[in-house]
């Protein structure tokens, strides 16, 4: 593969790698509503401090999350077009299946190939 | 368009996709039990199926491989677990290396397929679950070679932003 192809099976990696947690998804669902800190995130949780910072860290360098300070607080919003290509992901999925019933639906259309050779 | 209904399970990693045909489920089924039949509508056009074992029964092991325009070749592998002829079968759904056997390092997605009789025809019912997002990306990078290039061109503009 060449290293492009690399880049970008990289990047599919990490995301599908961060949506895999449910917290993760959680977390990525509020921020894409709209910008949170991460100390107000945390408070959401049954976890510590540390560990939701982690998760974001996570969604952060899958490219799912934006980060950025303002005085102490580090606040996070979710980025749609990542998530858009996720969906594309899952769709692309979708299409192969379609590819395939779609084909069948031609292929019943023709004559039986059994009834033809009798 | 036979697509009726299409069902995206992000927590259960589950597609549902159900389809209606012009036909009675004993011919729906019978696509599947034969191999020249299957391999007509399993690979893209672009890349052909070749079945070359395959038995629609309990316990049966099907091998195949898809051809790429390039003439390369990527094969899988389906573990029949249990049919019902006509009306369902399910199986183990996964890759192959080129002898056509089965990649462990690869994953398996679990695949129950239902024909039943609907409006003079057969409600099909395709329910694919994958053990993993990491799976399912797996299997994704294989449906690429379906040609679904809107969605590389996506991840392009994703990795270049």
């Amino acid at each position: 593969m060449s290293k492009r192809i690399d880049q970008q099976e990289d990047a599919a990696d990490a995301m599908f790698h961060a949506l895999a947690d449910r917290t993760r998804r959680d977390i990525l669902r509020r921020v894409l509503a709209g910008e949170h800190s991460v100390s107000a995130l945390a408070a959401s949780y049954d976890m510590s401090f540390a560990a939701v910072q982690k998760h974001v860290a996570v969604l952060e360098k899958a490219g799912l999350v934006t980060k950025r300070r303002s005085g102490r607080e580090a606040l996070a919003s979710g980025d749609v077009e990542a998530v858009r290509s996720v969906r594309s992901m899952l769709l692309e999925l979708e299409a192969v299946w379609r590819g395939r019933i779609a084909r069948i639906d031609e292929l019943i259309a023709e004559p039986n190939p059994h009834e033809r050779n009798e | 368009m036979p697509v009726t209904d299409v069902k995206h399970d992000m927590d259960n990693l589950t597609l549902t996709i159900v389809a209606d045909f012009a036909a009675p489920p004993t011919r729906i089924w019978e696509v599947y039990a034969d191999p020249r039949q299957l391999e007509r509508v399993w690979g893209p056009p672009t890349y052909p199926a070749t079945f070359v074992d395959h038995s629609l029964t309990p316990g049966s092991r099907c091998t195949y491989y898809m051809t790429s325009p390039e003439g390369e070749k990527y094969a899988g592998y389906w573990d029949v677990t249990e049919t019902n002829e006509p009306s369902d079968f399910s199986f183990d759904d996964g890759f192959a290396d080129a002898d056509l056997n089965p990649d462990p390092s690869m994953p398996v997605g679990r695949n129950v397929y239902t024909f039943t009789e609907h409006a003079g025809g057969t409600r099909a019912t395709y329910v694919a679950t994958y053990a993993s997002a990491e799976a399912l990306q797996k299997v994704l990078d294989m449906g690429m070679v379906e040609g679904a290039t809107s969605a590389i061109n996506q991840i392009d503009d994703l990795v270049a932003s």
